[in-house]
């Protein structure tokens, strides 16, 4: 026993060094699995907040930018509204079960294999894990973490994140994922390889998450390749969205998700 | 004493929030960020107490990836190079580092490069092996720690250069 503790003493600069390592290491991992990292995340009070006052001074350089944004955003809108008469009735039952919240990014990024926004609403606004985040151009992420003034988003920019999407002309549905390489183009997997594609194609969400409405925007189809096996397409999705310059976000609140929850439930 | 203590709590505050707010937001060429904040642990005046010094490195860290949101990597990256500190302290500073008597700001431009060189090089390699956690990525890896190594070298070289004479 004492020769132990002698040992300890005299390699305490390992020892310690071994001990914050391994917590490091620890936090590491967890992060790279999807809901696991619980404590070191940007959407506490102090960063929330830091991060929150800096922003008032970024901002500015961007508010061209952003009018325009919102000025197409209020263009398109306006001809939905001057069209109503078209809309098939369906729509409207489905629009009624989702509430839309405004949202300012307070921190993005995009040059990491996992990437996540922090966004300036909280618990306090009744944002919940698992709302969708869109912009008006297309779909950015999905509610990861959240406190009581400010969540977090996993971005559709992480290696970690699956949406469920399809294709807009035929119905297809895949899975969105991303390698971790250009924040521009996204992978779009689990089609089947008998249905037609074709380069520009518009892919949209899909709606049977219960995340996204459907026919969100998501991208058009870049490229597209078969997978090792032969029998699936790899399509590269380039976004409509610029993911490295969001500004005002919408959060997507789904007001079923415990029925769809319960339904789910009962279902297994 | 108190004031040294002041101007490393200073240094630590500055170096973290300069970091968050400024340096991970330049992207330069897309993706090439420096890392600006280990210049705490290099410039860290030399001390018996190894153990404050690796348990404050891994608070840097830490705090740098509560705002960065990147798990424990800039933690684990940091507390390694703090550690083998020691090691490149004699390596590029020779005798003058066995008296304790090294202040960079009297050092010779030359060895310090190589000190800064080697230490920044060790800590992105580790950070962006932990970043990118796939073993078949090693050209990613080698390639973000080459350029994103010389940006936070170059940055350092110029802060060190630039706040050299106010320095105690």
């Amino acid at each position: 026993m004492q020769q132990l503790f002698n040992f300890f003493i005299r390699n305490k600069t390992f020892v310690l060094f071994l001990v914050l390592f391994t917590c490091a290491l620890s936090l590491t991992i967890q992060s790279h699995e999807y809901h696991r990292s619980k404590f070191i995340h940007s959407s506490n009070q102090v960063t929330g907040s830091i991060y929150g006052t800096f922003h008032g001074i970024s901002q500015y350089y961007n508010l061209k930018n952003e009018n325009k944004l919102l000025l197409e955003e209020n263009s398109q809108l306006k001809t939905v509204v001057f069209n109503h008469k078209n809309l098939a009735q369906v729509d409207r039952v489905l629009e009624s079960t989702y509430n839309i919240l405004p949202s300012l990014v307070y921190k993005n990024s995009f040059t990491l294999p996992n990437n996540y926004l922090t966004l300036n609403m909280g618990s306090n606004d009744f944002i919940k894990e698992e709302d969708g985040v869109i912009t008006s151009k297309g779909i950015v992420g999905i509610i990861d973490k959240t406190s009581a003034n400010y969540s977090r988003v996993l971005s559709i920019l992480n290696t970690n994140s699956r949406v469920n999407v399809k294709l807009k002309k035929t119905n297809h549905f895949g899975i969105l994922s991303w390698d971790g390489k250009s924040p521009e183009i996204t992978q779009l997997k689990d089609v089947q390889d008998l249905v037609k594609i074709a380069v520009g194609d518009t892919v949209v969400t899909s709606g049977y998450s219960s995340t996204f409405p459907p026919n969100i925007p998501v991208g058009s189809i870049q490229s597209y390749r078969l997978n090792d096996t032969e029998d699936l397409y790899i399509i590269d999705v380039k976004l409509f969205n610029d993911m490295t310059s969001l500004e005002h976000v919408y959060i997507i609140k789904n007001t079923d998700i415990n029925e769809l929850k319960a339904l789910n439930i009962s279902d297994e | 004493m108190n004031n040294i203590v002041f101007i490393h709590i200073l240094r630590f505050l500055f170096l973290v929030l300069f970091q968050t707010i400024v340096c991970s937001n330049i992207n330069f060429l897309g993706y090439i960020n420096p890392y600006i904040y280990v210049l705490f642990i290099l410039l860290y005046p030399i001390t018996n107490n190894r153990l404050l010094f690796i348990f404050i490195s891994f608070l840097l860290g830490l705090s740098v990836d509560v705002f960065l949101d990147s798990g424990g990597t800039h933690a684990a990256a940091s507390i390694a190079i703090a550690y083998i500190r020691p090691l490149f302290l004699k390596f590029s500073f020779g005798a003058v580092y066995e008296y304790h008597a090294v202040k960079f700001s009297n050092t010779d431009f030359s060895q310090r490069l190589v000190y800064f060189l080697m230490l920044i090089f060790i800590h992105h390699f580790i950070l962006f092996s932990l970043v990118v956690f796939d073993q078949n990525e090693l050209l990613l890896i080698i390639k973000q720690t080459f350029y994103s190594g010389i940006f936070t070298l170059l940055l350092c070289l110029l802060l060190t250069t630039l706040f050299s004479n106010k320095k105690t």
